[in-house]
């Protein structure tokens, strides 16, 4: 039985730079590095030491918390720098890619006779563990707790993200593996989510698929969540993002650990905004030059301008994202910015700003705040963008000021930090949502566990 | 170098000096800041809260501008004897929009709103730099609402002492905007009420001169409409007059007209909540239905002192004395009001039917939309907590069945 998933609330924010749907090889990559920081609340134990010659899907570090997941290394070659910042804290592992690849043996399966018990140890063992992750908390699943269910979004509501549907196309295989392979492991469904019928994974069996329609946030697993089988306290769900099924996929069939992604290249600051083939961990100047870049002044973002992080020129691509934005930095005073009217930017008011006149027009934003960070004052205009039945605002304050009982009642075991996003955009007091929801979700999981 | 530039140095120069808030203040009145995002989302929308603060303030000039012409033409049609009764509009029209009215408009008007906003000011001024933080807005539509809800001819140095209490106790105290529990344009209007309520309920201060010319034989009579009611006088002004504005009263409360525009522009702007408003409407309507209900039975004779206001016909409410100018610009206050959805609405259908009953049955001021916004300011906690009890209640159900 298939649920279709509606919501009225929320916003597109239609952006300059959607990447093209053509494919482009990016060119070979000479380091690749995994950063811990990508799996949030994890602390690295190292088992590569540097110089070690590992194979792809040969672990690199594990968890400190729980030593059976293991973290892989996306290429053969030699683990050349363990990069390290203030008090020693592991920032990345770099690997320096051999020029013929060799990939770690975990032997091909045949999913359908497995037990959810060998399919997890399966999983811990070759590293692919790290792309399931829990709610509550937004953090890494715990492998010794099942989930009452386990969603996959198969559509990307965020500006400029991924085309999903684009992107899966012809891994209809490998995402069937996976999927099997995961509802082996709840007790529950599996649920998939798709924006039309044509998705790759509209057809795959063994999950209940579901059709959403909406302006974002429809593609947020929360949102999801909600609509299907809401999460109550002591339960847990595990998420898993749709492109690294077919990871999990690969490695199911072939026994081979393969850390390709396709992935979306756009911004308004990109010239010719497409889609590339790359690997976990590449370098970005690999394809971010290819693509070419408008002048010097911009930020580089992995991930979509909603939730991505900031990363250098000569950083590398994080281990969760299908989408790389580069958009121009906003860092320039505008005379009389607060009062002129004002057409070239989004606003969800119509306060002398008037985009609400032209609802297709897209629009090239930068990095500016427009305003500083004050106190709450405005009510109602969060709750207008977000579609969940909780309050958002009540919500944010007993995050901020620490409440545990507040936070637990008011629905905190429902959201992640993404799903505060589009109340962060409109805020008119320029409040971080998602860090304060972050740390708190921290503060609860520490505390509640 | 450019303005901009040179602006850029000195900020750079005061950064982490006691002055900085003080200093950023007045140059992001000039310029955007060049602020840019670190967590979270990289893009934000184009509205903050100086924006939405200046479009309260752009709603009010109307008010404002009509005030000072009105305050002459009170003046001067009162030293005539009063409007003669039964005039149109044009006619009202002819002799109001004069340099004349306009400059008694200036004399008393414009002082008012230069105290309010120095005051005001300053004190956010000291305290943002006191406690290290930038200067919130927050003031800049207070300062404005402030001259527009006291009476034409209110001495400054009540004035002064009013703001200078209303921002440090109303405000400060609980740590700035945002954090306030009363609305502090009301505050300061309740300060003047109770500190002074001699001249504040007198029947004298509202149109200009009155005071001065009180008991000699060119004196003048100042009262409201609501004035005249409680003290079951004759009405000398229509129910059309106080609709567009030709009456006695607060400075800027007076013209119903241009409070609807003013309201318009807030809600079309999604800066208000039309909730507040109408449920406000609706509440005061239904609380004056009662009243007539109660005369009509007869319950209620002409001997009683608040036959005439319970007798008014229930919509008159709505545009006379202070109510349609609370309702739009001081019930709508987010800091202060219900801050859920659902609690809007009773939230102002609360201020509404109060303000009501407040202004039939207080003796000593005939005006109740202040004390009943106050009122709600202070339940309005209350309120909310009972909606999201609501939604947490939900949750508990549902976890509920669950295990069941």
């Amino acid at each position: 039985m298939s649920k279709d998933i509606r919501i009225k609330k929320g916003l597109d924010i239609n952006l300059v730079g959607a990447a093209e749907q053509s494919k482009v090889k990016a060119i070979k990559s000479n380091t690749y590095a995994i950063n811990p920081d990508d799996f949030h609340g994890i602390t690295p134990k190292i088992i590569a030491k540097v110089g070690t010659e590992v194979k792809a899907g040969a672990p690199l570090f594990y968890s400190k918390s729980n030593d059976q997941i293991l973290f892989n290394s996306p290429v053969s070659g030699e683990v050349v720098e363990i990069v390290r910042g203030a008090k020693r804290k592991i920032l990345s592992f770099k690997v320096l890619a051999d020029k013929e690849q060799q990939y770690e043996d975990f032997g091909a399966k045949n999913v359908a006779s497995m037990s959810g018990d060998e399919i997890k140890s399966h999983l811990l063992s070759s590293g692919c563990w790290p792309f399931i992750k829990q709610r509550p908390y937004d953090v890494l699943a715990n492998p010794d707790i099942a989930p009452k269910a386990i969603f996959v979004s198969g559509h990307n509501s965020a500006p400029l993200a991924a085309n999903l549907d684009y992107v899966l196309a012809g891994k209809e295989k490998e995402l069937q593996a996976a999927v099997t392979a995961l509802s082996k492991l709840t007790a529950g469904k599996v649920h998939l989510s798709v924006a039309d019928k044509s998705s790759p994974l509209a057809n795959i069996s063994d999950a209940e698929v579901h059709t959403v329609k909406g302006p974002h946030p429809v593609g947020n697993v929360s949102t999801q969540i909600a609509k299907v089988d809401p999460i109550n306290k002591g339960e847990i769900v595990w998420v898993v993002a749709a492109q690294d099924l077919v990871i999990i996929g690969e490695l199911l069939l072939t026994g081979k650990y393969n850390a390709s992604r396709t992935i979306a290249v756009a911004g308004s600051s990109v010239k010719s905004p497409k889609y590339y083939e790359t690997k976990i961990g590449a370098e970005v100047s690999t394809f971010i030059y290819d693509a070419g870049v408008e002048g010097d002044n911009v930020r580089m973002i992995n991930g979509n301008v909603l939730t991505g992080t900031t990363v250098a020129p000569d950083g590398h691509l994080a281990s969760t994202v299908d989408t790389f934005t580069v958009i121009p930095e906003g860092n320039d005073y505008e005379f009389f910015g607060w009062n002129k009217p004002v057409f070239n930017k989004i606003s969800y008011s119509r306060a002398l700003t008037f985009s609400w006149l032209f609802p297709k027009k897209k629009y090239d934003l930068d990095t500016n705040t427009n305003g500083e960070h004050r106190a709450f004052v405005v009510t109602g205009n969060y709750e207008e963008v977000f579609p969940l039945d909780i309050y958002p605002m009540q919500l944010l304050k007993a995050f901020s000021y620490n409440d545990l009982d507040e936070m637990e009642q008011l629905g905190a075991y429902e959201v992640a930090p993404e799903d505060f996003a589009l109340t962060e955009f409109v805020c008119v007091s320029k409040q971080n949502h998602q860090e304060l929801v972050r740390k708190g979700l921290d503060v609860m999981y520490k505390e509640i566990g | 170098m450019s303005l901009k530039d040179k602006l850029h140095n000195l900020k750079e120069q005061y950064k982490g000096k006691k002055m900085a808030p003080a200093f950023n203040a007045i140059h992001t009145f000039l310029y955007l800041p060049n602020e840019t995002t670190h967590s979270g989302s990289h893009v934000r929308g184009a509205d903050d809260l100086k924006r939405t603060m200046n479009m309260v303030i752009i709603a009010m000039v109307p008010c404002l501008i009509w005030g000072m012409f009105n305050a002459g033409y009170q003046h001067y049609s009162a030293i005539a004897g009063g409007t003669p009764e039964f005039i149109s509009f044009f006619d009202h029209l002819k002799y109001f929009f004069t340099l004349d009215n306009l400059l008694i408009g200036a004399k008393k008007v414009l002082p008012l709103v230069i105290v309010s906003y120095v005051v005001g000011l300053a004190i956010e001024f000291l305290f943002a730099v006191i406690k290290k933080h930038e200067v919130e807005e927050g003031y800049l539509v207070t300062g404005m609402l402030v001259p527009l809800i006291v009476p034409v001819d209110t001495p400054l140095w009540m004035l002064t002492i009013a703001v200078a209490f209303g921002v440090v106790i109303g405000k400060e105290v609980f740590g700035g905007t945002g954090m306030n529990i009363l609305n502090p344009a009301l505050t300061i209007r309740a300060f003047l009420f109770f500190a002074y309520p001699t001249w504040m309920s007198g029947d004298k201060v509202w149109v200009h001169d009155a005071v001065n010319r009180a008991g000699t034989p060119d004196a003048i009579s100042g009262e409201t409409m609501l004035g005249m009611l409680a003290q079951k006088k004759e009405l000398a002004y229509g129910i059309d007059e106080a609709f567009f504005g030709f009456i006695p009263g607060s400075v800027g409360e007076t013209s119903t007209l241009l409070i609807i525009i003013g309201a318009a522009i807030l809600i079309f702007t999604k800066i208000a909540s039309w909730r507040i408003i109408l449920s406000g409407v609706v509440g005061a309507l239904v609380m004056g239905l009662i009243f007539n209900g109660v005369t009509a039975q007869g319950w209620i004779t002409e001997g009683s002192k608040f036959y005439a206001l319970m007798n008014l016909p229930f919509w008159h409410h709505l545009l006379i004395g202070g109510f349609a100018f609370g309702i739009t610009f001081m019930a709508t206050d987010p800091v202060s009001g219900a801050q859920t959805t659902k609690g809007k609405w009773w939230y102002g259908f609360l201020i509404g039917f109060f303000a009501v009953m407040i202004r039939v049955f207080n003796p000593a001021y005939p005006e109740g939309i202040m004390l009943a916004i106050l009122l709600m300011n202070v339940f309005a906690p209350t309120i909310d907590h009972y909606v999201v009890q609501g939604n947490v209640n939900k949750r508990l159900k549902r976890l509920k069945v669950k295990t069941a």
